[in-house]
């Protein structure tokens, strides 16, 4: 039961979707912060390069992961400066920012006398609960077997949805996003909070990142992403501006990325479906997605921050 | 209604990325240095991936830098990399030809078309092109025999695997990868006449987490051997962590899969590099196709895995030595294709088939 292909790609759907999650959640943060921040794929890239790093010198997974969330969350700042402070496009900025840090990344596998690139990890997050757990009929290979960033990208999940909704200072966040003026004029400090989530979006995309470069493809080469990090910009739509939904969202692209293959060992007819088609599938499925849930009246029951990517003028309306 | 025009044209912003991002690849074009006096030969290299790639690109580059330790300051060597194919690579080639590069090296198969047609532009440039199947007069053709060496190594896969099945991650439907996947099969047959290669196309040359999670689906349809055309080690990695066995490509990469690694076909580009300059140096270059193979040393089987078992290396070394002395041929004359029918070989550079025991389709 547990070898049937839906179980299978269900699970490789999990593992998949884990830098999915960190990615769209912390894009999700950043956007009800009102802040638009298209820099995703560069910050994961960075983040990538610098976890494999710093477990790479010393050996230790947990360093790696900080040291991830933490240049990400650097390159992030000089976004948040520049649309917060700065006040220019925020489209532009972004961009700016996956390009640096696409060729940063890049320049930071090569530098040195010995360049990390071609390089495998030292080390790899393994399965945790391995062996006899996973061999309970399919909720053991589903919830057992997976490393710790996938629990811990479901906890982060969690952990966001709790602090939008629940919290006094995801309430300020929501409103800053809403409307700045009225936060501002309720007594938040509105720069302040762009700020501080704009960084932790970057630090999560980082997060994400180091989850390719230290357990998804435990190995840094030029670009080892793809194209996460656009997927995770999508994803956001796609999950409403709600982290709980971003896992599922996550998880539906991650089968999509797997199944394109699982059909072609099917065999007839499924072997007869050009493989160029299959691998437009989770792309397609994004667009789609996008379309319908952003046209029309639909929209404005999406949870779309109002002013999201509008720079903030103090006393000016 | 500010806001939703933006939303608008954010929504649209995204989709146009999602499609460049599906389309693959950015453009990390570069233009060449500044012409330099004297006898120095400015000689060019256009990867389409990372050189950093330890697989195909990295190959190339070795042989670049082969060219460089033996000619020193003769050569001035320029290398551009993750330069995609297509039409707009032309304009990156007849570049670094108006910078002044006399000799010019393409080595990914999409590059063809666009370098014909540079040279076409640039006749005082000689255009050096890898993998495809068309010349010109100011473009020679230069690839090798990389199916002697996948024949040997499908024999430690057929020899290796328990399940028989063989899972093969295809990058694209062309010549050059059948080739290499009817070597490999045969190879594997011979050992072991009840196995089956399954085939997964992925569409890529180098994007490691498709590539590993193409893997990864061949591992879960039961296959215990993994092999591969792409430039990345990710399905080496997931063959490790399934457990699994594994037959690279390009390169020894035994250190990403230290015990999965059985073999690989492997390639030594630094003579033909080497060669192709001299003549460039002396005037005496002309257009041809070059098809290298292992008795020229071009092409070789990357060192043994622990894993292989001595009476398999010693089957394999044997058939090395009579590929290398020319008493074996790889490919039967006439050949059985996938449904089991006795066809001609016809030409290999165009072979369009599938052999007998490959799972799949030809056609990507």
């Amino acid at each position: 039961m547990n070898e049937s292909l839906l179980i299978l790609t269900a699970v490789a759907a999990i593992s998949l979707g884990t830098p999915l999650i960190f990615a769209t959640v912390g894009e999700i943060i950043t956007e009800r912060a009102g802040i638009l921040n298209l820099g995703v794929q560069g910050m994961m890239l960075v983040g990538a390069v610098s976890g494999f790093w710093a477990t790479f010198v010393s050996g230790s997974l947990i360093l790696g992961v900080v040291v991830a969330m933490v240049a990400a969350a650097g390159l992030a700042a000089v976004h948040a400066f520049t649309s917060i402070t700065l006040r220019v496009s925020q489209i532009v900025s972004g961009l700016a920012l996956t390009l640096f840090g696409t060729g940063l990344a890049s320049f930071l596998g090569r530098a040195g006398s010995e360049p990390l690139v071609g390089s495998p990890s030292r080390k790899v997050f393994v399965p945790l609960l391995d062996g006899a757990m996973t061999e309970i009929p399919v909720v053991g290979p589903l919830l057992f077997g997976h490393d710790a960033l996938v629990y811990l990208a479901v906890i982060v999940a969690g952990v966001a949805s709790y602090y939008l909704f629940h919290t006094h200072l995801g309430l300020s966040l929501r409103a800053v996003g809403e409307d700045p003026a009225s936060a501002e004029s309720a007594g938040v400090n509105v720069t302040w909070v762009r700020y501080a989530h704009v960084m932790v979006g970057g630090a999560l995309a980082g997060l994400g990142g180091a989850y390719f470069s230290l357990a998804l493809v435990p190995t840094w080469q030029d670009d080892p992403i793809g194209a996460a990090g656009w997927i995770a910009i999508a994803l956001v739509i796609l999950a409403s501006w709600r982290p709980w939904r971003a896992v599922f969202a996550a998880y539906l692209f991650g089968a999509a990325e797997r199944f394109q293959f699982t059909l072609q060992t099917l065999g007839e007819p499924w072997s007869n479906v050009p493989s160029t088609l299959l691998a437009m599938l989770p792309f397609v499925l994004a667009i789609v997605a996008m379309i319908v849930l952003t046209s029309g009246k639909r929209a404005r029951f999406l949870g779309a921050p109002a002013a999201l990517g509008i720079p903030y003028f103090r006393e000016q309306r | 209604m500010r806001f939703t025009r933006w939303r608008g044209f954010a929504v649209l912003l995204v989709a146009f990325a999602l499609v460049v991002a599906a389309c693959g690849g950015d453009d990390g074009a570069d233009t060449g240095t500044p012409d330099q006096p004297g006898e120095v030969l400015k000689v060019a290299f256009v990867h389409v991936g990372p050189v950093a790639d330890k697989g195909w690109s990295w190959a190339h580059d070795q042989g670049a830098q082969f060219l460089k330790a033996q000619l020193g300051d003769a050569v001035d060597i320029t290398t551009l990399e993750i330069i995609p194919e297509g039409s707009d690579s032309q304009r990156v080639f007849e570049d670094l030809a108006a910078a002044g590069n006399k000799l010019i090296f393409g080595t990914s198969f999409g590059y063809m078309d666009p370098m014909l047609a540079a040279a076409e532009n640039f006749p005082d440039t000689v255009f050096m092109h890898a993998t495809g199947f068309k010349t010109s007069e100011g473009m020679g053709n230069y690839f090798g025999a990389a199916e002697e060496a996948r024949y040997l190594s499908g024999m430690a896969a057929g020899a290796a695997t328990e399940t028989n099945l063989i899972g093969y991650v295809a990058a694209f439907p062309i010549p050059e990868v059948l080739r290499g996947i009817n070597a490999f099969t045969l190879g594997a047959l011979e050992v072991n006449p009840g196995v089956e290669v399954q085939v997964v196309w992925t569409s890529t040359w180098f994007d490691p987490p498709k590539e590993g999670t193409a893997a990864e689906s061949l591992l879960d349809a039961g296959a215990d051997v993994i092999a591969m055309h792409q430039d990345s080690a990710a399905p080496g990695q997931a063959a490790e962590a399934a457990g699994a066995k594994w037959v690279g490509y390009n390169t020894d990469m035994s250190e990403f899969a230290p015990t999965a690694w059985l073999t690989a076909a492997i390639w030594d580009w630094g003579p033909i590099y080497l060669e192709t300059a001299q003549q460039v140096i002396a005037g005496t270059w002309e257009s041809e196709a070059f098809y290298g193979n292992m008795a020229g040393g071009m092409v070789a089987l990357a060192p043994f895995g622990e894993s292989v078992e001595q009476a398999t290396r010693d089957l394999i070394l044997e058939r090395q030595a009579q590929i290398i002395d020319g008493s074996f041929s790889i490919f039967p004359d006439p050949i059985m294709n996938q449904d089991g029918e006795s066809q001609p070989l016809g030409d290999i550079f165009g072979m369009d088939f599938f052999v007998q025991g490959v799972i799949g389709s030809p056609t990507g």
